[in-house]
């Protein structure tokens, strides 16, 4: 069985569909700004990755509108755009056989700031009938599964910015139990005062007001990260029912995945990433070398980019693979990032060429080939896909393409 | 299941009533109930002011100043029920690979405590739209991400293979068990450590579901009102708690000598794509994920011992659950035992999924079944043995746990005793 992804779509700071957002990221166009309107008083970050211009209520219906937070109804605009893209008709489809399963860290964040203010300033009675099925981790993928008639397994996977690349894993797991199609990847919203300040406490943010200065992954002038909103939906699909209903595109398959958890932090272990790469690239039979790209975790932390550099330097040796952290442009989008960066690749495998790292001018590591500043055209098969999750996940996922 | 057999080395519980796994199969088999009037707020302005609380002073089950500072209680639960499940298995993972050791625990609200109590001071009880992070506590991002709770039980052993949060809703506990499982089957991991919990007993948890009627405002009689399949019940009771497990892969088990509660034979999970809180009365859908994880065990429709039911005591879910059973069992439908624990230690969301789990792997430790509690006059719709009030002795082979939740996700687990199938 081979799981292979036939459609994308993408919310992102820096576009609001798939073909703009990739426009943008090759050109190197940033979405940071100001959180100036959504930050709580006062804000432990200046600036945020936020959409433009975006209002989810032009693209649900109404009925949807007042049961979603708009994290949801980020993951149903990403989901329409995705399964347009793989053209696919469900209603040739076994529902029990297509299934759900998103990520999330936060759940729908500015819908519970709004009604726990109601309880709280005017009593349980103003408390509506949706906070239930709104705030919690699972709504996205429960709306998703009733807006398309999706019987089958579905799930919810959180942990912090890997469940956005975990969700590949498990969904490989469903088409190996026999399901054809999976509707998979992570929105988040993370923006909003009372949200903002849940992060307040996370000495990883950036203070940094300057947009172009805030988040430089691996640069010495690296400041810890900022937030952003967003994420992507892929369709996942077992690669024969893909071709035999003649699927407009495969844009890659997951070769493999991997999932470690970092030791107790008395441990004096060694952390865990080098050894999600390599048991990720033995699950995919790829030797290191076999790598074109790595989309890296990008943490913007000292100790974060250092782990990071460190495990690729020991994985690939000293500028052994070209890398890149296209988040500097977005933020980190917690499980919506990760899944963007599963989108960023397959795109760059798709036009072969590498998206760039913008902002970072003065790396921490000699050993790591960062794309700086200008796309990088090359030959290009097999990607490699990082995150980390705040308390020790990682996650590693190869994506390749037909050669 | 697909690949390498699992099976249930070790149990532990913390359970409204049932501190440890021993108490809480005492509960259980006495029929006893832990549902009373909410005692940790003034409930008086709320329409369901009942709910199943867990009496639970940290420092006594053994946790740090530290740990108690930086968890929220849900977290804690999770960690004491993993020390002593750890214990119960009798596993020794010094010289163990901790590669090979994954974590897979489940939450549907997370660490919703903390975030409202972190909610009510930073924004003044409500007074501040832009609230203000100054009074906010220093722990409070790892609680705005439920992950964190997989971070702290997998510190239990030192694990570092796979670990995260299913959060699945109310299916979560028996989703993150499953993913467990799965791991372990795979070869992923060797040993996991999972499980799930919950602590939603707050202002906001019963302001939401009492505007949606779905808790019971049978404010009078606390310690009847969870009362599944009966006639007279009103909406579930609103628990807190958590299980957590052991998993091994079946032959290592077998090898070391574990004493093994049962397999983890077949699974599945469906969803209803119909409504995020209603249910069809077909149960169709239900009954489709009992089916296809009957499938993988390869039980057959009479070789169940027992069912225990998702059993919520709303109207819509006996109806259609007993719906479900009736759609797969057929004719065996009525005379295979089913009951609710919920009865007694209420709906604690995504916790209660593996509290019913450890509660099955206990039923076949003792070959009882716990009875539904409360269960007088069943509803005229509901017309399967329910265990009514009593345990019943009964050998327990194969056992049937089902879950139905929020989203219309519905999952299926079969568990089999070791040595006696083939």
């Amino acid at each position: 069985m081979n799981a292979v992804i036939t459609g994308l779509g993408v919310l992102a700071p820096n576009g609001l569909d798939t073909e703009e957002y990739w426009k943008a990221t090759l050109e190197g166009r940033s979405g940071l700004v100001s959180v100036e309107g959504v930050a709580p008083s006062p804000t432990p970050v200046s600036v945020a990755g936020r959409l433009p211009d975006y209002s989810p209520d032009d693209s649900t219906p109404a009925r949807l509108r007042i049961q979603t937070d708009r994290w949801t109804q980020m993951g149903l605009l990403c989901t329409e755009e995705a399964l347009g893209d793989a053209d696919l008709d469900l209603s040739g489809l076994d529902p029990y056989e297509c299934g759900v399963i998103t990520a999330s860290a936060s759940g729908g964040n500015l819908f519970v700031q709004k009604e726990i203010q109601n309880l709280y300033a005017k009593g349980p009675a103003t408390v509506t009938a949706y906070q239930s099925i709104a705030w919690f981790y699972a709504a996205t993928t429960g709306q998703i599964s009733i807006r398309h008639g999706l019987k089958g397994p579905c799930g919810v996977l959180v942990s912090e910015q890997a469940g956005g690349l975990d969700v590949l894993g498990e969904a490989r797991r469903a088409l190996r139990k026999g399901s054809k199609m999976i509707v998979s990847g992570g929105l988040e919203a993370p923006i909003g005062p009372y949200a903002l300040t849940c992060q307040s406490s996370d000495p990883r943010l950036s203070a940094v007001s300057d947009p172009h200065r805030a988040y430089l992954p691996f640069d010495r002038a690296a400041s810890g990260h900022i937030p952003g909103e967003g994420g992507a939906i892929l369709i996942i699909e077992d690669a024969d029912s893909a071709r035999e209903r003649a699927a407009p595109r495969v844009y890659g398959e997951i070769a493999g995945g991997a999932a470690t958890f970092d030791p107790r932090p008395d441990s004096g272990r060694p952390p865990g990433l080098a050894r999600a790469v390599r048991v990720a690239l033995e699950a995919a039979d790829l030797s290191p070398d076999m790598v074109d790209v790595v989309f890296a975790d990008g943490a913007g932390t000292v100790e974060g980019d250092r782990q990071e550099a460190e495990a690729l330097v020991e994985v690939f040796g000293p500028r052994g693979v070209p890398i890149t952290c296209p988040k500097t442009m977005v933020g980190r989008l917690y499980a919506g990032g990760a899944s963007l960066d599963a989108a960023t690749a397959l795109l760059a495998l798709r036009d072969q060429v590498v998206p760039p790292t913008i902002g970072v001018t003065d790396p921490i590591h000699d050993g790591l080939d960062l794309v700086l500043g200008a796309p990088r055209e090359a030959r290009l098969r097999t990607a490699l896909i990082l995150a980390r999750g705040i308390g020790g996940f990682n996650s590693a996922v190869v994506l390749r393409r037909e050669g | 299941m697909g690949g390498r057999g699992v099976v249930v080395t070790g149990i532990g519980v913390v359970a409204p009533g049932g501190l440890g796994a021993e108490q809480f199969w005492d509960l259980l088999a006495s029929g006893r109930t832990a549902t009373r009037r909410v005692s940790s707020f003034d409930p008086s302005s709320y329409r369901s002011q009942v709910a199943a609380e867990v009496d639970f002073f940290p420092e006594r089950e053994g946790l740090s100043p530290q740990e108690i500072r930086r968890m929220d209680r849900f977290a804690q639960f999770a960690v004491v029920a993993a020390r002593e499940a750890v214990q119960d298995s009798g596993l020794d993972l010094t010289g163990h690979d901790p590669g090979r050791v994954g974590v897979s625990v489940g939450s549907a609200t997370g660490a919703t405590l903390t975030l409202e109590r972190e909610y009510a001071a930073t924004s003044d009880a409500g007074r501040l739209w832009e609230v203000d992070p100054t009074y906010a506590h220093p722990f409070l991002h790892l609680s705005w991400v439920p992950s964190s709770v997989a971070a702290e039980v997998a510190w239990v052993v030192g694990a570092e293979g796979p670990a995260g949060v299913i959060s699945t809703g109310c299916t979560s506990g028996l989703d993150a068990v499953t993913h467990g499982a799965a791991l372990v089957a795979e070869g992923s991991a060797d040993v996991v450590l999972t499980g799930a919990s919950d602590a939603p007993i707050s202002p906001i948890t019963l302001a939401c579901f009492d505007a949606i009627r779905a808790t019971t405002p049978n404010n009078d009689a606390p310690s009847t009102a969870s009362r599944p399949f009966d006639r007279d019940r009103s909406g579930f009771v609103l628990g807190e708690g958590g299980a957590m497990f052991v998993l091994e892969e079946k032959e290592s088990a077998l090898a070391r000598g574990a004493t093994i509660y049962c397999e983890i034979a077949g699974y599945a999970t469906r969803s209803n794509a119909y409504h995020m809180t209603g249910l069809k009365s077909d149960g169709l859908d239900m009954a489709e994920a009992i089916r296809t994880a009957m499938d993988e065990a390869r039980v057959n429709v009479d070789g169940i011992d027992y069912v225990n039911a998702h059993g919520s005591s709303t109207k819509q879910n006996d109806i259609h659950e007993t719906a479900a059973f009736k759609t797969v069992l057929g004719e065996h439908a009525y005379t295979t035992p089913v009951s609710s624990i919920k009865s007694m230690v209420g709906h604690s969301l995504g916790g209660i999924g593996s509290i019913e789990l450890a509660a099955c792997g206990l039923a076949m430790r003792e070959n009882v079944i716990p009875p539904t509690a409360n269960l007088s006059v069943p509803d005229p719709e509901c017309d399967l043995d329910y265990v009514p009030r009593t345990a019943r002795e009964s050998t327990l082979n194969t056992v049937l746990s089902v879950g139905s939740g929020f989203g219309g996700f519905q999952t299926a687990v079969i568990l089999t005793r070791v040595g006696e199938r083939s």
